[in-house]
């Protein structure tokens, strides 16, 4: 008689399925049901009132502000000052620079980014050279027919990524150099750079913003006047390259000792060293550190506003001043706060998508 | 470097050694450095002079002639600058400590919730992190100063808390203000000697704890000694502590103590941006344990308390310092940003309206510089001297 097994029971409906994922996430103990309460009745509250306040009871379509009747929000405000949050005071006929200069980043920055796509380095190599003249005279023109936009005009979205794109790539190959220069065996040069990545660490950007602003013109000689955007560019990049150059100095550090040792063995000069054993790792090891002060480099360009340079935060400030357009403080912040949040956060999503694929599983 | 001292006979100046190319290099960056200075402050004079601008510190024994909206210790428009200085680090130092505080705490408590076995509660938590964690924070400031704040009711229509004792509206908030009389020196006396007890105590206690394995119930003799002195000692001592309560006199409160919009709003915008990265901090400090700890602390069968209290959080607490101080450093560089709301900390009145007044840029701007290099100076020491204290010993 050959053996059959007794067929197996099915598993408990306690601890199946939806039931089972309920007991053993949201109600497996006394106090955690009432914490699963507590929080479900908060969320219902918060999830309630700001969706009735930004869909249902909101206000989509008009040109002023009689057109906001209803009690919840009145994104007509932000719908008629679209334009202005993104490109400042632009003009109008002329923003297809901007646009062109943007599409053409987006561009670059989806060839460097998406690995199925090859000739990196050619990407890299025109993305550090080409780019940046183009995008010069799309922006601020003077050459090819194209009309000067004085950079007074230019505004809302389009200097946040200007402040944000020239801050991190000036601040990429200073932050390298005065990491290096920190871990350098010669004592003048390590006090030097020391002294500077601390100074600019140990300071808000604010006050080094209001330097930019009101100290900077004292240290050039007479007679040369700096454009104020340039101003703020010099403090943000000295500021951000002393962040970078600490998150590099951290590569640096994490990898072994023996992957100097062996450089040295092999008899390679210091800049061989660098360039062919060292900063090749360690760049891989950094790039989650680079894209956490992009975005904390993103988030601070808003301070200026406070040196009177109008990017987002700014423009939407200068729309609520409209006499015409009182009362929509929460619709405009919200609405900066939304434009930020989406860069900041699909950059850290980013961020964590290359350290799983840069993980190479073999840590320590 | 060792040299080979049988080598053929070098000169000491031999462009191949690469001592000699260091020395080389280190005395063209050292003229490089004094180069760039030299003509930095020789513009600089020259310019201030183009511009009658004075130098020097005498501004400092000048008259200010402002006003200040808040000051902690007495001040008025007769005041001097040095005297604005002084205010305005007293409120940055006011805002920074009450962020810090509850900044670590309300991070503590997310930071917790993303690791409780609680799906929902989990979410939440992550849900705040991520909504906070990436807007600006000077944006956070604005929102709370012109839209949350703005939207509470008049004086006469205040939200009252805790029994109208706290009182919330558009002014700010009014809580009961300590009223010290005398008698109050004797009670900070019994204070401060209830402390050295239960410091001692602590001490006596870890000390048995190690010659003879057995626990004492620090914590709750601790609160028995604090609570039982401080409720004798104030009744013996009369009742030198009262508390001056806040109350609504026509259209604005009278008597208490007032917090202005503009420091809750700066407070709450800097706690709640700060708390985020805290949390973060926290749970990946907590995370960092592996989970060996936590099985080899069930085989000897520590309870859960004894397992986080002696196993988890001291290997956690290595991880988390380092961080958690330069986000407090953070905290209290980002409290700068209360210039755009107008709470007068040192950024604001100082660097601001007395910059403004007097001009004397280089002077206001590197004393402003100065304050917050040494803190961040004095945090980094405290800092290695923990992290040396902590720090795992290599074996």
């Amino acid at each position: 008689m050959p053996f059959t097994p007794t067929p197996a029971r099915p598993a408990p409906i306690s601890q199946m399925g939806v039931i089972g994922w309920l007991r053993k996430n949201l109600f497996s103990n006394i106090p955690n049901t009432l914490l699963s309460l507590v929080a479900l009745y908060v969320v219902w509250q918060v999830l309630s009132s700001v969706i009735s306040w930004a869909f249902i009871n909101a206000d989509w379509v008009g040109s002023s502000r009689a057109d906001c009747t209803s009690d919840g929000a009145c994104w007509v405000f932000v719908s008629v000052r679209l334009n202005q949050f993104i490109y400042g005071f632009y003009p109008a006929e002329a923003r297809w620079r901007p646009n062109l200069a943007f599409a053409l980043l987006v561009g670059f920055l989806i060839w460097l980014a998406v690995p199925r796509i090859p000739y990196k380095k050619l990407g890299g190599i025109l993305a550090l050279t080409a780019f940046p003249v183009a995008a010069y005279f799309l922006l601020y023109g003077g050459a090819f027919g194209l009309p000067v936009v004085p950079t007074s005009r230019w505004g809302g979205l389009l200097l946040t990524i200007v402040l944000a794109v020239i801050g991190i790539v000036l601040a990429m190959p200073i932050g390298i150099a005065l990491a290096l220069g920190r871990r350098s065996n010669m004592p003048a040069v390590r006090l030097v750079c020391t002294i500077f990545i601390e100074f600019w660490r140990g300071v808000p950007l604010i006050t080094i913003l209001f330097m930019a602003s009101v100290m900077l013109p004292l240290f050039f000689a007479e007679g040369v006047s700096i454009d104020r955007l340039i101003r703020a560019l010099i403090g943000i990049t000295l500021f951000q390259s002393a962040y970078m150059a600490e998150v590099v100095r951290g590569g640096l550090q994490a990898l072994g000792k023996g992957q100097y040792e062996a450089a040295d063995a092999l008899g390679l000069s210091y800049w061989q060293k660098m360039n062919l054993i060292i900063l090749p790792q360690a760049l891989k090891i950094m790039i989650p550190g680079i894209v956490n002060t992009t975005i904390s480099l993103w988030k601070d360009t808003s301070l200026v506003v406070i040196i009177g340079l109008l990017e987002v935060l700014g423009q939407v400030r200068q729309a609520l001043a409209d006499p015409n357009w009182l009362g929509f403080p929460a619709e405009g912040y919200i609405f900066a706060a939304l434009t930020f949040w989406v860069f900041c956060f699909s950059m850290s999503r980013f961020s964590q998508y290359l350290e799983r694929r840069l993980d190479t599983g073999h840590k320590n | 470097m060792k040299h080979n001292l049988n080598s053929t006979q070098r000169s000491w100046f031999n462009i191949n050694d690469p001592r000699v190319r260091s020395v080389i290099y280190q005395i063209l960056i050292i003229l490089g450095v004094i180069w760039a200075v030299m003509t930095i402050a020789g513009n600089v004079v020259a310019n201030l002079e183009a511009r009658g601008i004075a130098t020097g510190f005498r501004f400092l024994g000048e008259r200010a002639g402002f006003g200040v909206s808040q000051a902690l210790i007495e001040y008025s428009s007769n005041s001097t600058y040095g005297r604005v200085f002084f205010v305005g680090l007293l409120n940055t130092l006011l805002v920074s400590a009450m962020g810090i505080v509850a900044a670590t705490f309300l991070g503590l408590f997310v930071g917790l919730g993303r690791l409780t076995p609680n799906w929902l509660v989990r979410k939440i938590c992550m849900v705040y992190i991520e909504i906070f964690r990436n807007i600006p924070v000077l944006l956070q400031i604005f929102f709370w100063y012109y839209v949350v704040l703005q939207t509470l009711p008049r004086p006469n229509q205040s939200i009252a808390l805790l029994g109208d004792l706290v009182f919330i509206n558009v002014r700010g908030a009014y809580a009961p203000r300590p009223i010290l009389e005398s008698g109050i020196g004797i009670l900070t006396t019994m204070l401060i000697l209830a402390v050295v007890a239960v410091i001692a105590l602590t001490i006596w206690a870890r000390r048995r704890k190690r010659d003879t394995g057995e626990e004492f119930p620090v914590l709750w003799t601790s609160l028995g000694i604090l609570v039982g002195t401080m409720t004798v000692g104030y009744i013996a001592t009369g009742q030198p502590l009262v508390f001056e309560i806040p109350e609504l006199r026509g259209f604005s409160f009278d008597g208490g103590m007032r917090l202005r919009p503009e420091l809750l709003a700066l407070w709450l915008a800097l706690t709640i941006y700060t708390s985020t990265f805290i949390a973060e901090i926290i749970r990946s400090g907590i995370q960092s344990v592996s989970h060996g700890q936590t099985e080899a602390c069930r085989a000897l069968s520590l309870s859960e308390r004894q397992r986080m209290k002696l196993v988890v959080l001291p290997q956690a607490l290595r991880v988390i310092v380092p961080p958690l101080t330069s986000q407090y450093l953070n905290l209290t560089k980002n409290s700068s940003l209360a210039v755009a709301i107008g709470y007068p900390d040192l950024v604001s009145v100082f660097q601001g309206t007395a910059l403004n007044q007097t001009g004397q840029a280089i002077e206001i701007v590197g004393m402003t510089m100065a304050v917050y290099l040494l803190i961040s100076l004095l945090v980094s020491a405290f800092m290695n001297w923990f992290n040396k204290r902590v720090a795992l010993v290599e074996r």
